[in-house]
């Protein structure tokens, strides 16, 4: 799940950073606002940490010979509320990044959004929040009641956040455009496994809440903050807005998977001997002028996402032998670079000792 | 070795290579973390046929470890973490775009071939660049240059300390599974009725203890901020470092050396 630097082009990035950028500063300020920033920072840090290294654990799924891993989200949301638990996942990430290279420090805006906001703010305001202040199970006593919804909101919230964030992995790759596999065939690929991963990552966080339930439940909020107080939103609006979300969510994912993304073109530039179509000619069609030329020379100049066109063009045969060529005295020099460097580095060894 | 006792030694590491000294050590941490994040961006924004440009990016990494004395050995063994995303995503490149872009003798070269491996050049890159910002700058460097560019207070001191928490938490981790694989040997992974003791059990005993050591700290004069040691003005050195490298990346961007180099040889 964590992505790497290169599958991602920089405008996808710096996207990615604005939006959960935007995410950390709201979570800043509502902390700041509460003035509850310096007495759950160490709480923070050290639920972060746990997750840290509770996520190298390894899981032994019954029946199966193969094992899981714990899903930081959802247990952080759930433990310090949404705003901390994002900054908290936001640590972890970042850690992850820096010292373990899981993820790029280009993609960590990304891997935020993709594992942390979902996990984080939906998982909590959209599933915990509503299924755990219901009235749903109360057929069995108080405390069966709230064991129950434990495990139902770990389970839905761990997997539909970790379907939303296969779904962004999906996109965000595909919209930097460094895979030739079609949308829809990698999502096909993607958001299956993940579902398989999300159950058993709704396991381990219930089992973790459950015992946290057992023996201090006053530390799970919305369970002891909302003992006989009915929820904001009754069961059957929560399920309401669950099937809005999910047919809306599924119809957008059929809709792009199965759009043909060069339908347009085609009918418009495709083949002319067809009537169905336009048959323009693509060089000739759209107005050409001094203004709409230097445009696009300016626009060839600052592209960000790379030009897909270049496959086709004649003259990448003539540069790339060339490249190759010139690709190995890069290597020479780079040698060169190297040995550099490393008298730089023990003249400078040399200073300090004589010093 | 297992996964948790291999990231305790990683962590370790790294903390005693940022200790080192050499002149890219020297240099203010703002600095590197700006030419970093540049030379990343740089890097991802070169066209997914543009091998050749990519290659004389390789220089400044190279540079770089050389100058700083890292042996870019430990770098590689990250790539087992980072390779196997980036391969998934690029090993269908050949199969789906054969548009035949170069041709090497009586052997054609298929786009799809070169976008992965350009894809794969871009990983490795990438990741040379983060390794050596880490490995040459401590992480209380990196708060210090963070808090210069005014990222929140809450955050950076939450991320200086989930560092520390979690260099301790991954060895008493280490130590719990360790008791629990001697106690149930021959088990792969921790058995389905231990999943919510295990970890439970250790958060809320250093949910209780941080927060002792948070009062002690606060009692002792702590208010929520760390004076950073390494808080530094920006020297000449680091003006002339920052402008000069990423002056480099961007004329490296513009201008595809490897071929123009190709094309003078030949």
């Amino acid at each position: 799940m964590h992505m790497a630097d290169a599958l991602l082009s920089p405008a996808v990035a710096a996207t990615m950073y604005v939006a959960s950028g935007a995410a950390a500063g709201v979570s800043v300020h509502r902390l700041r606002k509460e003035d509850a920033a310096a007495h759950t920072l160490p709480t923070m840090a050290v639920a972060s940490a746990l997750v840290f290294a509770g996520q190298m654990v390894n899981y032994t799924i019954p029946g199966t010979g193969s094992s899981g891993h714990l899903c930081g989200g959802m247990l952080l949301s759930a433990l310090l509320g949404p705003e901390a638990g994002f900054l908290s996942m936001l640590a972890v990430l970042t850690i992850q990044c820096l010292f373990f290279a899981d993820g790029g420090l280009m993609a960590l805006g990304a891997n935020c959004w993709n594992m942390a906001f979902y996990g984080c703010f939906l998982g909590y305001y959209c599933l915990w929040r509503p299924i755990v202040r219901s009235r749903l199970f109360a057929g069995l006593g108080e405390r069966g009641a709230a064991r129950a919804k434990i495990v139902l909101a770990s389970l839905l919230g761990c997997t539909l956040t970790l379907q939303l964030g296969a779904f962004s992995v999906v996109l965000e790759t595909s919209l930097s455009g460094v895979t030739e596999l079609p949308f829809g065939a990698f999502l096909a690929l993607m958001q299956p496994i993940h579902l398989a991963i999300g159950l058993v990552e709704g396991a381990i966080t219930s089992a973790v809440l459950l015992f946290v339930y057992e023996a201090r439940p006053e530390l799970l909020r919305e369970l002891s903050a909302q003992k006989g107080i009915s929820g904001k939103m009754s069961l059957k609006s929560t399920l309401i807005v669950l099937v809005v979300a999910t047919l809306v969510i599924g119809g957008g994912i059929s809709l792009l998977a199965s759009a043909n993304p060069d339908g347009l073109e085609w009918s418009l530039f495709g083949n002319e001997d067809y009537s169905e179509n336009l048959g323009l000619d693509e060089e000739d069609y759209g107005l050409t002028s001094d203004v709409a030329s230097a445009a696009e020379a300016v626009q060839n100049q600052t592209a960000i996402l790379p030009d897909y066109s270049f496959a086709d063009s004649d003259s990448a045969l003539g540069t790339s032998v060339s490249g190759i060529v010139g690709s190995v005295l890069v290597a020479a020099a780079a040698a060169l670079v190297y040995a550099l460097g490393a008298l730089l580095r023990r003249r400078k060894g040399a200073q300090a000792a004589s010093k | 070795m297992d996964k948790l006792s291999r990231a305790s030694s990683e962590l370790r590491e790294m903390d005693a290579l940022a200790a080192l000294s050499s002149p890219i050590h020297a240099l203010h941490p703002l600095a590197k973390l700006l030419v970093t994040l540049f030379y990343i961006f740089t890097v991802v924004s070169f066209g997914k046929y543009d091998f050749s440009g990519l290659a004389a990016m390789l220089l400044y990494p190279l540079f770089a470890y050389s100058a700083s004395g890292i042996p870019i050995r430990l770098c590689f063994r990250k790539l087992r973490v980072v390779l196997p995303l980036v391969c998934a995503v690029g090993i269908v490149n050949p199969f789906l775009d054969r548009a035949p872009l170069l041709i090497l003798g009586s052997v054609a070269v298929s786009g799809g071939v070169v976008s992965m491996l350009t894809l794969m050049g871009k990983g490795i890159l990438c990741l040379l660049a983060s390794f050596l910002l880490v490995a040459t700058t401590s992480m209380d460097s990196i708060c210090a240059a963070l808090r210069k560019v005014h990222v929140p207070r809450t955050f950076v001191t939450l991320l200086l300390l989930t560092y520390r928490y979690a260099a301790l938490m991954v060895d008493e981790v280490g130590v719990m599974s360790a008791s629990y694989r001697l106690r149930a040997p021959g088990q792969r992974g921790l058995h389905f009725s231990a999943w919510g003791s295990f970890l439970g059990q250790l958060l809320l005993r250093s949910m209780d203890r941080a927060i002792e050591i948070y009062s002690a700290m606060e009692l002792r004069g702590f208010c929520g901020d760390f004076p950073y040691a390494d808080c530094r003005r920006f020297a000449a050195r680091d003006w002339l470092f920052l402008s000069a490298v990423c002056a480099l990346f961007v004329l490296f961007r513009a201008v595809n050396i490897a071929a123009l180099l190709g094309a003078w040889v030949m």
